[in-house]
């Protein structure tokens, strides 16, 4: 069993350097699938026998893209784009491409006609699912993502490992909803980037592979005393909270994350697929009518600031951080509810502006440092 | 001193300057859908006060299901495109990105419609320059075929006024055709809304009633068709950008005889002007272009003075055909609301319908509209012009604007992008004439 140090540096190495896991695998003769953020069916390529590899976007200096997207595209996929162009994801079978917002519709005709090395595979999920008929209709939108796969690869699933997948990802789910728990009471080792890093490599490893390192990793808290945090507490939401620079400023500023709504993280966890209910596809499809709070799937009633509320009040959290991804226009609809529930609840925010390409934090560091002290 | 100066010379300039150009007379199409448009605003109020239920809607939703049912529905993107051609959405603006506390990067249909539902909902006190005619509605209507934002718009409208949202998703076309399990789930969804807007209304469905609509609506999608295609002829009977005055009638009343009556004057109009060789297009039209994009709304007049001075006619335009809707029953109504606006089919098929209006239309070059409330108009519209622009052999352009954010375009930009779209279509007139 790796130590608490050595599991964390090998989560870190990997999300330091997504390339190295991604020629790993190749290495080993397996064939590795992009899955562009936020939501993409992971199970269906890792039931065919592949590795899934998330693509959320990154640090780069953006310059082939611009021939795609407007200025006005979010960072993400301005950065997926640049390192498509830039040939970063060469060895890939295959990329998925969720169209669900109006950036990613586009996304799939850009990487489709400017990428053609890396075939590009669209998925669309139903919006409406109170409706039953969406079950089916996503039923039929796996079927033709496998249909598509096989194709490329040459690797087709059966039920069996559709199964062994779920079980392998619910399991995953369940480690990664106990580490964010346990993690809240080792704060002097779990920093707001280490908390990142466990949540982010998830997309950078086969499951069950990244199942053994968490579950190390929380031995390896529940070994230690627990540690009496004294600073402040706040829970995250939104995209995603990157680059780093902006977790290195709350830990600057002696706060915690004690949770967090981000679709990066948490929310990529929180929601099992069901034991029963039909076959693996349409228990996958099942489990999309079970994702909540999502800023890219249509609910009505904007339930993101009682359930944020919710979560500040289990956790102790002092406040929320809104981490407000630049252009990303679903979440721009969510703010203005998700701020006013929050403070009508007793509970303070703050919004701060996330860009991957962003250089520089002070207006970042000015607005976390207010915040800390109002709190 | 300057201002004496200037009151004195007032006079004179004034009576120096030529009489003014008598204005043209309105075409009697263009007159009865004044009359249209001011009909339906009154049947919302008078419903309103029977106490009827007045529903929302999104611009290209299924109006067939609310027509039969008799339900009067107003469309916030027609309204909030006329706030913002008549100059008034400033304060609408502010309210929206101030106290309402919304982004500025947010789709200005949507910031304008939820301010100036702020003020129907009394939590703001912008002054309606309209008394409020666009009444506050009782439920939406929602589809997705336009865009995303409108989803997330239309939540953050339910949830502001505590009212239901009838949602039929229409889903993204990443293939050159709807898949049929696409129609199976959008016919489902149709389904439901008719027995949940019974259910909310009290209205009973009428199947015969149903059979007349769609019969009316696809009369209309057929003369509405027929009048853009009737741009195809040389010099096209009317200047290009008057077509989007007779949008609201496909908008807002595709299923009614009143919009029958406007398109078969419209199309008796045009046929006028092509017997007698004439034009509304006030100058010789030297080019002819196709329009990319939605109307720049808050600068139109700027639009077409630009184009007018170098005879510039937009003969062709990838917007309004949109509510060309055709189908003839109610799975291939499904269909074809998964397929209308090409902002849901993939670049295949958008390039496919844009390269048969150059070549129909035989249009010299392509005016690109980068309209900054639309994402999902402007996040593929690079490749689309590289690729039609080769397929097509004809130059673009394009302009930075906004379908109702005036803070969204500079008049010295689109005046330089058209002097080079001209400059271009001039070489290639000369080049093609001298052989």
């Amino acid at each position: 069993m790796a130590d608490l140090q050595q599991s964390i540096a090998r989560l870190q190495a990997a999300c330091d350097n997504p390339r190295a896991q991604l020629d790993y695998y190749l290495s080993q003769g397996k064939k590795v699938v992009g899955c562009f953020a936020p939501w993409a069916p992971e199970e269906l390529v890792h039931a065919s026998g592949m590795i899934p590899m998330g693509m959320w976007g990154g640090h780069t200096e953006l310059k082939m893209a611009k021939s795609y997207l407007p200025a006005f595209a979010c960072s993400i996929m301005q950065a997926n784009m640049e390192f498509g162009l830039q040939g970063v994801y060469k060895g890939m079978s295959a990329v998925i491409i969720p169209a669900i917002c109006d950036t990613l519709r586009c996304m799939t005709q850009n990487w489709r006609f400017g990428i053609k090395s890396i075939p590009a595979i669209a998925i669309v999920y139903p919006q409406n699912r109170s409706n039953p008929a969406s079950v089916d209709y996503l039923i039929s939108e796996y079927e033709t993502v496998l249909t598509q796969l096989y194709t490329i690869t040459g690797q087709m699933m059966n039920e069996d490992a559709l199964h062994e997948t779920i079980e392998i990802y619910n399991e995953h789910n369940k480690v990664m909803r106990e580490f964010a728990a346990v993690a809240n009471d080792h704060l002097d080792v779990i920093t707001p980037q280490v908390r990142h890093t466990v949540f982010k490599s998830a997309f950078f490893f086969e499951k069950s592979e990244h199942t053994a390192i968490v579950k190390d990793l929380i031995e390896g808290l529940k070994a230690r005393p627990a540690y009496n945090w004294t600073g402040k507490k706040v829970v995250l939401t939104g995209i995603m909270c990157e680059p780093v620079q902006v977790l290195d400023i709350l830990a600057e500023n002696n706060v915690a994350v004690v949770g967090d709504d981000l679709v990066q993280e948490s929310q990529q966890f929180r929601a099992d697929t069901p034991e029963k209910g039909g076959g693996g596809l349409k228990r996958l499809a099942l489990q999309w009518n079970e994702r909540y709070g999502c800023s890219l799937i249509h609910e009505l009633g904007k339930p993101r600031g009682g359930q944020l509320a919710k979560q500040c009040e289990e956790t102790g959290a002092d406040g929320v951080i809104i981490c407000m991804v630049k252009f990303c226009d679903p979440e721009e609809y969510d703010q203005p509810w998700l701020e006013k529930d929050l403070r009508n609840a007793g509970h303070p925010c703050v919004s701060i502006e996330i860009d991957q390409q962003n250089a520089s934090f002070e207006q970042i560091r000015t607005r976390v440092q207010t915040f800390c002290e109002s709190l | 001193m300057s201002e004496t100066v200037n009151t004195t010379a007032a006079p004179a300039a004034e009576q120096a300057a030529p009489a003014p150009k008598p204005k043209r007379p309105k075409a009697k199409s263009l007159l009865m859908i004044g009359e249209q448009t001011n009909a339906l605003f009154e049947s919302a109020r008078l419903a309103k006060e029977r106490g009827e239920k007045v529903g929302w809607s999104a611009s290209i939703f299924p109006q067939e299901i609310a027509e039969t049912l008799g339900i009067v529905v107003l469309y916030p993107e027609n309204h909030t495109a006329g706030v913002a051609a008549r100059h008034q959405a400033d304060p609408f603006l502010q309210e929206c990105e101030g106290p309402l506390g919304y982004s500025n990067d947010l789709c200005a249909y949507a910031k304008l419609n939820l301010a100036y539902t702020a003020v129907l909902n009394g939590e703001s006190d912008v002054e309606l320059p309209d008394g409020g005619k666009m009444v506050k509605p009782d439920f939406l209507l929602l589809t997705n075929n336009i865009c995303n934002q409108l989803t997330k718009w239309y939540e953050n409208l339910a949830r502001q006024l505590n009212i239901p949202v009838f949602f039929i998703d229409t889903c993204y076309n990443p293939m050159d055709y709807v898949t049929e399990t696409r129609v199976r789930y959008v016919r489902a969804q149709i389904d439901q809304l008719i027995k949940d807007l019974c259910a909310f209304t009290g209205k009973t469905w009428d199947e015969e009633r149903f059979k007349e609509v769609m019969r009316v609506s696809q009369l209309n999608s057929y003369l509405w068709e027929r009048a853009n295609n009737l741009m195809d002829h040389k010099p096209a009977p009317i200047g290009g950008f008057e077509l989007f005055n007779y949008m609201s009638a496909m908008v807002c009343n595709r299923g009614k005889d009143s919009t029958t009556a406007i398109m078969r004057q419209l199309n008796a109009e045009m046929e006028q002007h092509i017997k007698e060789g004439t034009s509304t297009f006030p100058v010789e039209e030297e080019y002819r272009v196709s329009w990319d994009g939605i109307a720049c709304w808050p600068y139109l007049s700027h639009n077409l003075r630009t184009l007018k001075k170098y005879g510039v006619n937009m003969v062709a335009s990838s917007y309004g055909k949109a509510w060309a809707i055709k189908y003839d029953d109610l799975d291939g109504m499904a269909r074809a609301y998964c397929f209308a606006s090409t902002n849901g089919d993939n670049a295949t098929t958008m390039m496919g319908r844009r390269m048969e209006a150059l070549k129909r239309m035989d249009c010299e070059g392509t005016i690109y509209h980068v309209n900054r409330s639309c994402k999902v108009m402007d996040c593929q519209m690079m490749e689309v012009q590289r690729q039609l622009s080769a397929m097509a052999g004809v130059p673009f352009t394009s302009f930075d604007g906004d379908q109702a954010d005036y803070r969204n375009y500079s008049e010295a930009q689109f005046e330089t992008r058209i002097q080079g779209l001209v400059e271009v279509m001039k070489q290639n007139k000369e080049a093609k004439k001298n052989g």
